[in-house]
């Protein structure tokens, strides 16, 4: 999500300006980069892959196939795309462990999970 | 004009058979022979008599799944082809009281789509009513949109009901939060508010459902279903006549329930494939010229109050 993306990276920079100490600036950069980018189709009405691990940091970037709208919704209603039309994008950086279950709330019988693990 | 011109000639066969399906074992309104219901048994079913007592013959209209905005391969003219369904409507030679719209009016909930919807959906002679579909539902503000252009004089989060003449029409909205793993949802605020309406009939009183998503199950693993909708068929099992029409799947599907008699409506944007017929429940392509007549509007004709009522299915073609 590029909000919260835009808003951990601007902590980060306060981080720096502030000049704390460099153990706790190395802790930052070091949770931000194994983080490589992934993707999910949307597809055929499913999510695939539904379930998909990733390190902390990881931006998951989902892309609507179909000509039928979905969203990608959080069960527990953390994040959620608008919805998302043909070819549109929708991104989101999992920051902290755990298992993130969502759905689509057009159609709700779609359903995936991200698990987070540091 | 008499009744004939109605179903003459683009009444179509399958749209026949699909309702004699529906009927089956209930009604006696049209003669079959050889699997075909002869078109003399259906204008003497519209010549009947009127129904007794203070409710008249009347007809009203169904229209769903309108999706304005859509534009892909499926139909590239969504537009185009319900102005040819609202041109249908204005031909009818007999006018219906009312319209109602089984919701999915606009593709993406955008407030130039409900705008256009409004101005193609207008002069139709005669009241439209509305009830939203997960289409029309899809706006940051998940419905806001719809109220606002449709939520006036309706309830919760846009049900309603009213009567004409003799006959009480409800029309639900199961697309609204819905949750993950399930299917179309009312609520328990809108099934508790269906209580209280349901309450003062009498058992005789005819009653109309209409919704967007199926209220019975069609097809699980499409979501073709209402996964709280036992209780609402609960409130309606002690009325003696219940019609249950919605769209959503955007085909002709009938079924019987004792009392209940269930009716999926065409598109007049595009056909879905039939349960479990294709991968996923998407936009079906069909050549461009078997395209009208997958596509259509349905009138609707009430004689007595004791039967069904009759169901005219009318393609675009």
């Amino acid at each position: 999500m590029i909000l919260f993306s835009r808003a951990y990276r601007r902590a980060l920079l306060l981080a720096l300006l502030a000049a704390p100490p460099v153990t706790l600036i190395a802790s930052h950069v070091g949770a931000a980069l194994p983080a490589r980018p992934q993707t999910v189709a949307i597809k055929m009405f499913a999510f695939t892959p539904q379930v998909i691990t990733v390190a902390p940091g990881t931006t998951v970037t989902w892309t609507n196939a179909d000509e039928d709208p979905h969203t990608v919704t959080a069960t527990d209603k953390s994040f959620h795309s608008a919805a998302m039309d043909e070819d549109d994008k929708f991104s989101f950086t999992f920051m902290k462990p755990g298992e993130y279950a969502y759905f689509c709330s057009l159609h709700p019988h779609m359903t995936g999970k991200v698990i987070v693990k540091g | 004009m008499d009744d004939h011109d109605i179903l003459n000639p683009r009444l179509d066969r399958r749209g026949m058979l699909m309702r004699c399906a529906g009927w089956a074992g209930t009604a006696a309104l049209y003669t079959v022979s050889g699997g075909i219901i002869s078109s003399m048994g259906l204008d003497a079913a519209l010549a009947a008599e009127p129904r007794k007592g203070r409710t008249r013959p009347f007809t009203f209209l169904q229209i769903s799944d309108t999706h304005i905005g859509f534009d892909k391969a499926a139909n590239p003219d969504a537009r185009g082809t319900a102005i040819r369904a609202v041109e249908r409507i204005r031909a009818l030679p007999i006018k219906p009281d009312l319209i109602l719209h089984t919701g999915d009016i606009t593709h993406l909930s955008k407030d130039e789509q409900f705008d256009d919807a409004k101005q193609i959906l207008s002069d139709l002679g005669a009241p439209i009513v509305f009830v939203p579909g997960e289409h029309d539902f899809l706006d940051e503000g998940q419905g806001k949109a719809y109220l606002a252009h449709h939520g006036q004089g309706t309830l919760g989060r846009g049900w309603q009901s009213f009567d004409h003449d003799g006959v009480h029409f409800v029309g639900l909205n199961n697309v609204a939060a819905l949750k993950p793993g399930g299917m179309a949802h009312l609520g328990d605020d809108q099934l508790a508010w269906l209580a209280k309406d349901l309450a003062p009939l009498s058992a005789s009183t005819p009653i109309v459902v209409f919704g967007h998503i199926p209220l019975w199950t069609v097809y699980e693993a499409w979501g073709w279903g209402t996964d709280d909708s036992a209780q609402a068929l609960a409130l309606l099992a002690r009325f003696g006549s219940v019609t249950v029409l919605n769209g959503h799947i955007h085909q002709i599907i009938s079924k019987v329930e004792g009392n209940v008699t269930f009716h999926s409506a065409r598109s007049t944007a595009y056909p879905q494939p039939a349960p479990g017929a294709a991968p996923s429940p998407g936009p079906l392509k069909v050549p461009t010229e078997q395209l009208p007549s997958m596509l259509g509007i349905r009138t609707a004709r009430f004689l007595r109050g004791s039967e069904p009522i009759a169901l005219i299915e009318q393609t675009l073609a």
